[in-house]
């Protein structure tokens, strides 16, 4: 559209450049902090540029913030989610489109359902379940007079239990859902006539059609489980062996606001290391990663 | 929508589906009826099985001002939180729709925060505003004593808005750009030809054509605000000073996990839950009825 609007065009300009300036200003904020040393990073005002210290402050937080253990824990965590909500909800998401059975729409429902409370607003019995993750079959082989001697099973502490209940939402089933309805019936009846089965024709036709579901997904569910914070928090109590990156974040501030003041450049040394994995993930899948927001809240 | 060709073998279709279903047996429904199963009894302080206590601990929970003080809270939280990312969301995706030079940039960086875990935010936040470091301290140089979030209740809970909405305007900003770049670019310029000017298109064409999406985002909004927001309180506040800044959600966390009060939490957890609830509810009556324009 040619229109001329010079003064609305500047206006529009320094709209977006302050804007810029002040939605990034906090990472810079961050870098620069990192960057001086302890008696720098304290005057006001602060200083603007970066320091001379960045390497040596970012030594300290990784070995304070015992990251060689800590990353890798994260990594595990959220690569366990990813992988294990990309294959579930692709699993289940088939059953309920390709098959038809009686209970396919209570299924479809009792899936729907979990997307409405986050695992935050179930925090204390979910807990609880983690702490012996049987015990809901105990209570319902007990109701029924059944005595079978099953395990404890305990989740605290441990991988399964960071990413089990992380799995357990419905966020992936609608987005491969969605997908498989718009798949051609064409296809299906071509894979059967050829002699295909279900199995072969997930494998062999479905999947390699979702590749980019997948990647949207994965990316999404990567940094949404490298930014979970509440539930490792409870979860973990060995903090040496299970803790994960975000959980780092609390134990480098100082608790109490009073007394010695915070040491601030290790602090955001500390919160650089926690932020760039998810931040060069949704620079460099940025497609993807936006892709699998807007599909996945639609 | 219904698939014409489906496959037979149901042993299978239940197979396929197992493992969801199991998974969120044990980690979804079994803790929610466990929750509404809590808040209806009593853990006995020496042991043995639960007692039946009705709606005793709702009312515990109704009749304690603190209750309230956190309830409050939340809300205002929500509501200044989602205001405030969501307009200044909305003006950059309005603006950045005008496609003038450069405009690609923007899309690439605004969403950037967005990405930040909410304990990250927080962190960085704690020492942007803190009050004797860091950016913000200087106007307590000229003005001694203006700005202190660990002594002000309303300084915290400013802070705490200030980081959520930052976190939340680069989401709001990709919904509301994906919302405005599906209105076909012919109706603008019919707007264009009667002579309607940039920023009458805005106000009369492009807003309305994305409420259905505003709506969307009200309630995605609004619930983030209640869930994720823990982790920018835990680290920047610990819901202090003086219960300013104690969410619910935060407050479900101290009773149950540190007052080991698991009664008391289920109740509060289950208020949440219909409240979260009945917000997702309200958000598909909108966009059910709101979305015939396409």
């Amino acid at each position: 559209m040619i229109e001329r609007t010079p003064v609305l065009d500047f206006v529009t300009h320094a709209l977006l450049i302050v804007s810029l300036v002040a939605l990034l200003i906090p990472f810079w904020i961050i870098f620069v902090a990192a960057s001086h040393d302890f008696h720098t990073v304290n005057q006001v005002p602060m200083p603007l540029m970066p320091g001379g210290h960045f390497f040596e402050n970012m030594a300290t937080a990784w070995e304070r913030g015992n990251f060689d253990r800590v990353m890798l824990n994260s990594i595990i965590v959220a690569g366990g989610v990813t992988i294990g909500k990309i294959v579930i909800a692709a699993l289940s998401a088939f059953s309920i489109v390709y098959f038809r059975y009686r209970l396919r729409m209570v299924m479809f429902w009792l899936i729907f359902i979990t997307l409405m409370l986050p695992l935050e607003v179930r925090i204390v019995p979910t807990y609880a379940v983690a702490a012996d993750a049987l015990r809901p079959f105990k209570a319902i082989f007990e109701l029924f007079g059944i005595s079978v001697g099953l395990p404890e099973w305990n989740l605290l502490n441990s991988y399964s239990g960071l990413i089990l209940p992380l799995i357990a939402t419905a966020t992936g089933t609608f987005l491969y859902r969605q997908f498989f309805l718009t798949v051609p019936d064409e296809l299906t009846e071509a894979a059967k006539m050829d002699g295909s089965g279900p199995v072969r024709f997930f494998l062999e036709v479905l999947m390699p059609l979702s590749k980019t579901n997948m990647a949207a997904l994965a990316t999404i569910m990567f940094v949404w489980s490298w930014n979970q914070y509440l539930w490792p928090l409870l979860v973990v109590t060995d903090q040496q062996n299970f803790a994960t990156a975000t959980m780092q974040l609390q134990k480098i501030v100082p608790g109490p606001v009073f007394g010695e003041p915070p040491i601030w450049n290790v602090a955001m040394a500390a919160n650089l290391i926690v932020l760039t994995p998810p931040v060069l993930v949704t620079i460099f899948l940025q497609r993807w990663f936006v892709r699998g927001l807007i599909s996945t809240e639609k | 929508m219904e698939k014409r060709a489906t496959f037979s073998n149901l042993w299978l279709a239940a197979a396929f589906i197992a493992p969801q279903m199991l998974l969120i047996f044990v980690f979804f429904y079994w803790p929610s009826g466990e929750a509404l199963y809590w808040s209806l009894t009593l853990e006995p302080p020496f042991g043995g099985s639960n007692q039946w206590v009705g709606l005793q601990n709702f009312m515990t929970v109704f009749e304690d001002p603190k209750y309230w003080n956190s309830v409050r809270v939340s809300l205002t939280f929500a509501f200044s939180a989602t205001v405030l990312s969501l307009a200044i969301a909305a003006l950059l995706a309005l603006f950045v729709d005008r496609r003038l030079p450069g405009h690609q940039v923007y899309k690439f960086t605004f969403f950037l925060p967005y990405a930040l875990a909410a304990p990250a935010v927080g962190l960085a936040f704690r020492f942007i505003f803190s009050p004797d470091a860091g950016f913000v301290s200087v106007i307590n140089n000229a003005f001694p004593g203006l700005w202190n979030p660990a002594l002000n209740g309303y300084d915290a809970f400013t802070l705490i808005v200030l980081a959520q909405s930052w976190k939340m305007v680069g989401y709001n900003f990709i919904f509301f750009l994906a919302a405005l770049q599906s209105i076909p670019r012919t109706i603008s310029e019919a707007g264009a030809m009667d002579g309607a000017s940039v920023l009458q298109r805005m106000r009369d064409i492009q807003l309305p054509l994305i409420t259905p999406t505003l709506f969307f985002l009200i309630v995605i909004n609004i619930t983030d605000s209640f869930v994720d927001s823990f982790g920018i309180v835990d680290i920047t506040t610990s819901g202090g000073p003086a219960r300013a800044t104690e969410l619910m959600v935060y407050k479900i966390y101290t009773d149950g996990f540190q007052g080991k009060d698991y009664s008391l939490a289920a109740a509060q957890s289950i208020v949440l839950m219909v409240l979260v609830i009945a917000l997702t509810f309200i958000q598909f009556r909108f966009v059910e009825r709101r979305v015939h324009y396409r």
